[in-house]
């Protein structure tokens, strides 16, 4: 055997770069690597293409979700919590909220009502929403005059969204709820194509909003929020495809003019959560037969 | 001690249901009223009909393979630009038509408040035809100094240019100015950049020169939402003196390929020279500074950081500071997209900026095109007039929500138009009402459309403004796609006085056109520019209108000449149209 041989055979039995990155990966706690993603969003967000609209609205929104959910832990719990969940909250809410003229107040309100929604609608001690998610919903439908959805879509540039899913999946596998990202996608695709199909559209503009921002913060901060997610890995993608088939439904009724609040048209995929995921958690926790998560878990951090 | 968890729950709960019923409040507007919008001072009266002005916009048809969004690429075309074609001291108008076979209309004003068509006999009229292109708007200027204003028509295909001969008749000069340039435009603005008294035009496109009834691909769409740059390219032609113009576009620096709608011409940063301001579709705005008639230098001015779909900017003195802020319309609708006006402060001349001031209901008009500053109660602060809308068909139908998909995609796939859902009859933002807002100063901007009159729910476009009967008033006339056009009279209730200034270049060009004239009234400060082209797709009376509030006399008028002379006029005489010719040789 020859030194060239030798010195491959030793670097193939060692574990190669990505695997010990990976590795090392598995000592952080999984709550850092979702504010790092979302912190990467965000970067990529603004620097790139200015979508924060004013770094008053970002400040606002996490001022208001951290001083909000420091001061209801600790009125609620006796200690105040960490905030990693808040910051997450704030910098959704930021990307994900676009005002009508330089209007502040949905950032103090969505960021008030994604927190507090966590101490006020629950049950058996675990909240039943997303926190933003709940926010943004309440606030489409409440004040659709007012408030918008995120419209800016990431300059519709192909290798910044391949960036955010490269790294987002990575996340989700690291997180372990891949599985619950990649369900929604395949349910997503197939929906969609037989609903072009069955309406006689085609399928591109149909399968066009999946590669925009809103889907991906839905995807990897909303849909996958291990706090609001059902137990079991079966049940979570059973859950994730039923609120694809409510996004599909909802979208249908949008393609066949049947009147809704435009929140539904604006932002289907939102407003399934919103509507199946409460819904969902509550039947897991009435009948579900696992143990609780353990509150501060390991597991990752709502958005 | 602490309460029992029920307990604690139910006083969280207080507040989070209080926010989210202030939501809902806030929902139906601010708790507290912004301003008092009771007493406008002035009523805007449709009388378009009276004054015989029937004309009536066609939009383009296109080729079949785009017929899916024909609607969307043929939303626009509806113009009206002013001018005194005849020099009879009555402001004319002159509408264009987008579809082949339809003709553009010159309403020439018979000054007793009355138009009458004269197009057809002047020359004018016949520009919509297949292999040349249809129209999408016209520039008036006095390009070779002879006291009679020429006409420039752009076109989704080739340029047109028009000799005015003797106020009744023009010429097409066209081939023989070296303007035969196919150009697929929404605006074209009259500047003198170099400052040789010669006006020079820049033209700005929007697609890239494709023949819109011959495709050879449907790939003709932007590339993006926000920071499309796949459009045609602007072009600035400098105007040699001989009836002939030469392409100086990429020696001067401003080939812009966004998709640029709109664009205005001023001495944004006070240095005497003449800058360029875009408002682009799928872009952010953009703002070309002038090197001393040398080059151009795109300066981002704090216009980079919003993308939106500028699709008009009007010049104007928003708070009387003196200097010339612009006002870009932008695209909002009710829990899709609130892009937001841009109500832009001109604050170039220290911190080289333009800062974004817009808020409340002056962000929000809806789909909003063209729009104007406008003293329409004479009392010494602009108001704004703002016309919305971009395709009203099926009331029942909106394709906001396909809009919603489309937008959401990959560039890639929505730069070609075969893509897109297809429209069919459906209205996007359609039967929007044209805004009024009245300028309370501190008090922020309110809409009094309704109370003044402003009732129309045409598809906006155009919007221009002049003193058509010469008394005083800033009457308003606006183009509307595939409608008919509207005059508005104004009709000022108050006393407050005013001043007209009709200024006449010599040794800048004979039209004035990027003159500034800087009114001073008892503590009022306001600033107006000669408009080469402003809006969207229109261009204003020559002549500028100061209200003058209550104030019995002006203390003087600074006017800035494009050739860079400096000319004060102490108290000239108000509630009339001056006439102010340019000194013939530099002051000392």
């Amino acid at each position: 055997m020859t030194d060239a041989t030798n010195t491959a055979s030793i670097a193939a039995s060692r574990p190669g770069v990505l695997a010990r990155s990976w590795q090392r990966s598995r000592a952080i706690d999984p709550r850092y690597l979702i504010a790092g993603l979302i912190t990467l969003v965000l970067l990529v967000a603004q620097f790139r293409y200015h979508m924060v609209g004013g770094y008053e609205r970002l400040l606002l929104s996490l001022a208001v979700c951290t001083a909000t959910e420091a001061v209801l832990s600790w009125f609620d719990r006796g200690k105040v919590v960490n905030l990693q969940s808040a910051y997450i909250s704030g910098i959704s809410l930021t990307l994900l909220t676009k005002p009508q003229g330089a209007a502040l107040w949905p950032f103090v309100i969505g960021g008030f009502l994604a927190i507090s929604s966590k101490y006020v609608i629950k049950y058996r001690e675990n909240h039943l929403f997303n926190p933003t998610n709940f926010a943004i919903s309440a606030l489409l439908l409440l004040a659709p005059d007012k408030v918008s959805v995120l419209s800016h879509q990431f300059g519709n540039d192909l290798i910044t969204n391949l960036v955010i899913w490269f790294f987002g999946l990575i996340i989700a596998t690291r997180v372990g709820v891949v599985h619950v990202t990649l369900s929604y996608l395949a349910s997503f695709l197939l929906l969609t194509g037989v609903r072009a199909a069955a309406l006689g559209q085609p399928l591109l503009p149909e399968i066009a909003p999946i590669t925009g921002p809103m889907y991906q913060l839905f995807l990897f901060f909303m849909i996958t929020d291990p706090r609001t997610i059902v137990r079991g890995k079966k049940k979570q993608i059973v859950v994730t495809v039923i609120i694809a088939i409510v996004d599909s439904l909802i979208r249908l009724m949008s393609d066949m003019g049947v009147p809704l609040p435009t929140a539904f048209n604006a932002a289907p995929p939102l407003l399934a959560l919103w509507i199946v995921g409460p819904i969902a958690k509550y039947f897991d926790l009435r009948y579900g037969n696992r143990p609780l998560a353990p509150r501060p878990a390991t597991a990752g951090t709502p958005a | 001690m602490r309460p029992p968890p029920v307990v604690r729950r139910f006083i969280i709960a207080i507040p989070f249901a209080a926010a989210l019923l202030i939501a809902a409040r806030l929902n139906s507007g601010p708790i507290r009223s912004g301003a008092d919008a009771t007493h406008p001072g002035f009523a805007l009266q449709d009388q378009t009909a009276q004054a015989g002005i029937h004309f009536v916009h066609h939009r383009a048809t296109f080729d079949p393979k785009i017929a899916g969004i024909e609607p969307h690429v043929a939303g626009v075309g509806a113009s009206v630009t002013v001018a005194d074609v005849d020099g009879d001291g009555n402001p004319d108008l002159y509408f264009t038509d987008s579809r082949f076979g339809f003709p553009n209309a010159l309403y020439h004003n018979k000054g007793d408040g009355t138009f009458e068509e004269v197009g057809a006999g002047a020359g004018v009229a016949d520009l919509n035809k297949a292999g040349e292109g249809v129209s999408m708007g016209a520039v008036w200027g006095d390009i070779d100094n002879d006291g009679r204003e020429d006409l420039l028509v752009y076109r989704y295909g080739y340029l047109s240019l028009f000799r005015n001969v003797d106020g009744r008749h023009f010429v097409d000069i066209t081939e023989k100015a070296g303007l035969h340039r196919w150009i697929n435009s929404n605006s074209a603005i009259w500047l003198d950049y170099d400052r040789d008294g010669l006006l020079d035009l820049y033209v700005t496109a929007y697609f890239r020169d494709v023949d819109l009834w011959h495709l050879n691909t449907t790939r003709i769409m932007h590339n993006s939402f926000e920071y499309a740059d796949n459009g045609g390219k602007n072009l600035l032609f400098h105007n040699l003196g001989n009836g002939k113009f030469e392409d100086v576009t990429d020696r001067m620096g401003v080939g812009s390929t966004r998709w640029t709608l709109a664009a205005a011409s001023a001495d944004f940063d006070g240095d005497g020279w003449p800058d360029i301001y875009l408002a682009n579709d799928y872009g952010p705005e953009e703002l070309y500074l002038n090197d001393h008639g040398r080059g151009f230098k795109l300066t981002t001015a704090g216009l980079e950081a919003e993308s939106k779909s500028g699709m008009s900017v009007a010049l104007g003195d928003a708070f009387n500071r003196g200097k010339l802020d612009a006002f870009v319309t932008n695209i909002s609708e009710r829990g899709y997209i609130f892009q937001n006006n841009n109500l832009r402060l001109n604050e170039m001349v220290g911190s080289r900026k333009f800062r974004n001031v817009a808020e409340g209901q002056i962000a929000d008009a809806g789909w909003a095109w063209g729009a104007q500053f406008g003293d329409f109660n004479n009392d010494g602060a602009n108001e704004l007039f703002v016309a919305n809308g971009f395709i009203s068909a099926d009331r029942d139908k909106s394709y906001w929500y396909a809009m919603s998909k489309i937008a959401g995609a990959n560039g890639a796939l929505f730069e070609d138009a075969a893509t897109w859902p297809a429209f069919g009859n459906a209205s996007l933002s359609g039967y929007e009402r044209s805004r009024v807002y009245l300028n309370r100063g501190v008090a922020g901007w309110v809409d009094v459309a309704a109370k003044v009159g402003a009732n129309d729910l045409y598809d906006g476009r155009a919007v221009a403004l002049a003193d058509l009967s010469n008394r005083g008033a800033v009457d308003v006339i606006v183009a509307n796609q595939n409608q008919p056009a509207v005059l508005y009279r104004d009709l000022p209730d108050s006393t407050n006085h005013w001043i007209g200034v009709h200024l006449v270049g010599t040794r800048s060009n004979r039209s004035a056109i990027g003159a500034e004239v800087l009114l001073e009234a008892s503590g009022l400060e306001q600033r107006r520019v000669v408009d080469g082209g402003s809006g969207f797709a229109s261009q204003n009376d020559r002549r500028l209108h100061f209200g003058l509030g209550t104030r019995e006399w002006v203390d003087r008028l600074v006017i800035s000449w494009p050739s860079g002379e400096k000319q004060i006029v102490t108290r000239p005489p108000i509630d009339r149209i001056v006439t102010i010719t340019e000194p013939a040789r530099l002051t000392p």
